[in-house]
């Protein structure tokens, strides 16, 4: 209803100075926030083009079930273990407690590297077991979810290793308290990706 | 809070104090450096584009004459030709260019809100045009499956390009998605976050608000595009079947089974229909600030004009399959985007009739710019009507696929925008360089060019309703098309040629101007936006000197009556404003509409 309002003024009616009405905008939203958000419109409407790209060719005759390898459910638990950690280290940055905020990034970072590590893993399984991205459909959109969510993961990780380097520079605490709570929405949001895809992949 | 400017914030401006020359003019990021760098490569490489363009004209309007254009060559010259025009010129310059220049200025930042991600989007976009160009010179040369890369021709052996062309050109568009998406998460960051003191958001000039819609729809538009070109990539290189048929090539069964070439045309329009108006709401924008400031007249329905932007905006996410009829779908679905497609033509002719409403009784002042603002709507006007006409399955269906579809694409998606990017380019000269553009060239260069384009694209819509075909090589012995046809085809080319010389005068304008050009001042035009107000012109590093600006009120108080001068700019105090004498006019304080 407030943007309802905003876009429905009349500006032509009212010349003068608008005391206060920007600077309380930018003290509720920062910009790194706003900018992760639309971030996350892009990857959302990727991963939904995928998904329904993956319903409409699940439909057609030559599409064969797979049977999912087991240590994804292994994986799974780990990457809510890592958004935990994440989230710990979100709580940790706000009551502005350094060691314990760095601890759990350091958990949340390590978590996240194995669940890559098992993602690679149900990888060689399966290729192990002769089911190549060209063989069937059902298994190259199964390589293609998995290489997506783990490559926005290493993306993360990126960011997260940046945020570690410059940890120990006094002048950067503020910044990078909010880039930890930043990294945890993110990871969350990941999690959830995953979660939706692991579904997709086990009905089908 | 106090107010605290985002990019006045003391770690903000740290990092992207240029230092050395490299810092300042190659890995710059500053957002008018890169905006100046997004804009020479795209017309860079719009040039080359242009150039493929003439090949082909060389070839209809003169078949069997040049034997160095064969029918590989042809299909290359046509492929390459629309996709640089569509992705790496217009959008590139519309958004990378203009976009990059304008949001900062006009809603009083000092930059882009993430000043090393905007950089890094250009050079990103950069290697893209340098992997795109590379597949002419690979063994094979560049894809020539046409521009929408059609599965399963595109990676078919006969089709040229079909092994190392189509995987450049498909890794060329991943670069171009992740550089724009770098790019779009600034635009629509600054807009939304680093707006100066006072400028709400309906205080924003119309160029702002065009290519802002512009960039949310490209950040969820061009993830089709992706999604799409990633997996023709792993078909093409891995033998995935995702969209690859089974099928006869050639007398062999090929590799693949089962994939679906409707729904690569399915995502493929759904980023494809938007990018029209990726194209388009800049340039609406544009214009409509073009058109207030040469007819010294404030906007007419301001409000109509940003809620035709979002309106657009919204509905051309469900037009797409309006490309699709000859595909074949249910009729129920072909009657829905039909519907849709009418309907995505209320807001817009709102548009145009606001344009010309501004115009009506203005202060028209036939400045080059302006000259160009009314070519404009001419022609969008023109290739608007058209839309109409195929937007109707029924008509469609003869149409699809002729030289009809050919005109209107041209006139509304291609020489509409251009127009806006010249009448652009003449408005914003003098603030980018400090002089203006020499009055007389642009004159020449308008009239030519409009007269040029029209002799090219009219006499295609007459060609398609003859029924000729779009995309052939040669006509051959084709008995349905007279002979007159490949007359005018021939006088299309010829006018191709004039059109492509005339820009040449553009060119030498631009460079000549530079250094010679008349010097402008910081306000040449009188207009009221926050760009015409920075302390120097050119706008130096933080364009704002050691105070943001403060906006006052909207962008578009010209002609104001009782205002002893015939515009306010934005940073005036409602107290500031000089009054005729005996006149009861409060400087905007009270209403005044």
């Amino acid at each position: 209803m407030n943007l309802l309002r905003k876009i429905t003024a009349k500006p032509w009616e009212h010349a003068g100075e608008m005391e206060g009405l920007h600077g309380e905008y930018i003290a509720a939203h920062s910009a790194g926030r706003t900018g992760l958000f639309m971030f996350l419109a892009v990857i959302s409407s990727m991963f939904l083009l995928f998904m329904i790209s993956y319903y409409t060719r699940s439909r057609f005759p030559d599409w064969e079930i797979l049977a999912d390898p087991g240590i994804l459910w292994l994986n799974t638990g780990v990457l809510v273990l890592a958004s935990v950690a994440l989230q710990m280290a979100s709580n940790a940055a706000r009551r502005k407690a350094m060691v314990s905020m760095r601890n759990s990034l350091f958990a949340g970072a390590l978590l996240t590297l194995l669940f890559i590590a098992g993602q690679l893993v149900a990888w060689n399984q399966l290729v192990e077991a002769g089911f190549y991205a060209w063989g069937n459909p059902a298994i190259a959109f199964f390589y293609l979810f998995t290489g997506l969510h783990a490559l926005h993961l290493v993306g993360g990780m990126w960011f997260l290793g940046r945020l570690g380097f410059s940890m120990r520079q006094e002048n950067k605490r503020e910044r990078i308290r909010h880039s930890v709570t930043l990294c945890a929405t993110y990871w969350h949001y990941l999690l959830l990706v995953w979660l939706v895809l692991f579904a997709l992949l086990l009905k089908t | 809070m106090a107010y605290v400017a985002l990019a006045d914030r003391d770690h903000e401006q740290h990092l992207h104090d240029p230092q050395t020359f490299v810092t300042k003019y190659i890995w710059s990021q500053d957002h008018k450096v890169i905006a100046i760098q997004y804009s020479l490569t795209a017309i860079a490489v719009g040039l080359v584009a242009l150039g493929l363009s003439l090949i082909m004209r060389l070839q209809l309007g003169f078949p069997d004459t040049f034997s160095f254009i064969s029918p590989d060559e042809y299909y290359q010259a046509i492929t390459m030709h629309g996709m640089i025009m569509v992705i790496y010129l217009l959008t590139a310059l519309l958004l990378g260019g203009f976009g990059n220049y304008l949001i900062p200025l006009m809603c009083g930042a000092r930059d882009m809100v993430f000043p090393f991600m905007n950089m890094v989007s250009y050079w990103v976009y950069l290697l893209s045009v340098i992997v795109l160009c590379a597949s002419f010179f690979i063994s094979g040369g560049p894809t020539g499956a046409g521009w929408t890369l059609y599965p399963p021709q595109v990676i078919l052996p006969g089709t040229p390009g079909n092994n190392g062309g189509i995987v450049l050109m498909l890794l060329s568009l991943v670069l171009f998605i992740v550089a724009f998406t770098m790019g779009g998460l600034n635009y629509v960051t600054t807009v939304l976050q680093a707006r100066c003191r006072g400028m709400t958001l309906m205080r924003m000039p119309l160029s702002v608000w065009g290519i802002f819609v512009a960039t949310i729809l490209g950040l969820l538009a061009f993830p089709a595009l992706l999604v799409t070109g990633i997996m023709l990539l792993l078909d093409s290189v891995l033998g995935t079947s995702f969209f690859m048929p089974a099928l006869l090539s050639m007398g062999e069964v090929s590799e693949h089974s089962g994939g679906s070439p409707i729904l690569f045309q399915h995502l493929f329009w759904f980023f494809g229909h938007p990018e029209v108006y990726i194209v388009a709401l800049p340039a609406f924008g544009v214009i409509s600030d073009l058109v207030a400031v040469h007819a010294r007249k404030n906007i007419f329905g301001y409000r109509m004009m940003v809620w035709a932007i979002l309106a657009i905006g919204i509905i051309s996410f469900i037009v797409w399959a309006h490309h699709m009829y000859v595909s074949g779908m249910n009729p129920y679905f072909g009657f829905f985007f039909a519907t849709t497609t009418l309907i995505i033509a209320i807001p817009t002719a709102l548009k145009v009739y606001n344009w010309v409403l501004t115009l009506w009784r203005g202060d028209i002042h036939l400045t080059v710019p302006m000259l160009f603002v009314i070519g404009f709507i001419f022609t969008f006007i023109n290739g608007g009507i058209t839309g109409l006409f195929l937007g109707n399955v029924a008509v469609d269906m003869p149409l699809s696929d002729t030289y009809f579809v050919i005109g209107h694409f041209h006139m509304v998606m291609g020489v509409s925008p251009i127009l806006v990017i010249f009448g652009a380019i003449y408005h914003w000269y003098p603030k980018i360089t400090g002089r203006m553009l020499n009055d007389r060239l642009g004159r020449i260069h308008f009239w030519l060019t409009l007269f040029g384009t029209y002799a090219i694209y009219l006499p295609m819509h007459y060609l398609g309703i003859l029924g000729l075909p779009r995309r052939y090589y040669a006509m051959g012995d084709t008995s349905f098309i007279p002979d007159s046809a490949q007359a005018m085809n021939a006088g299309i080319s010829i006018a191709a040629f004039f059109v492509a010389a005339v820009q040449l005068i553009f060119l030498f304008n631009l460079f000549w101007s530079r250094t010679r050009g008349k010097p402008s001042g910081g306000n040449p035009w009188k207009a009221t936006t926050l760009e015409w107000q920075t302390p120097q012109t050119p706008p130096v590093h933080g364009n704002w000197g050691p105070d943001l600006p403060v906006v006052y009120r909207w962008a578009y108080d010209f002609s104001v009556p009782g205002a002893s001068q015939d515009y306010i700019p934005q940073t005036m105090a409602p107290e500031d404003v000089p009054t005729d004498p005996g006149s009861s006019y409060d400087g905007g304080e009270g209403e005044h509409s």
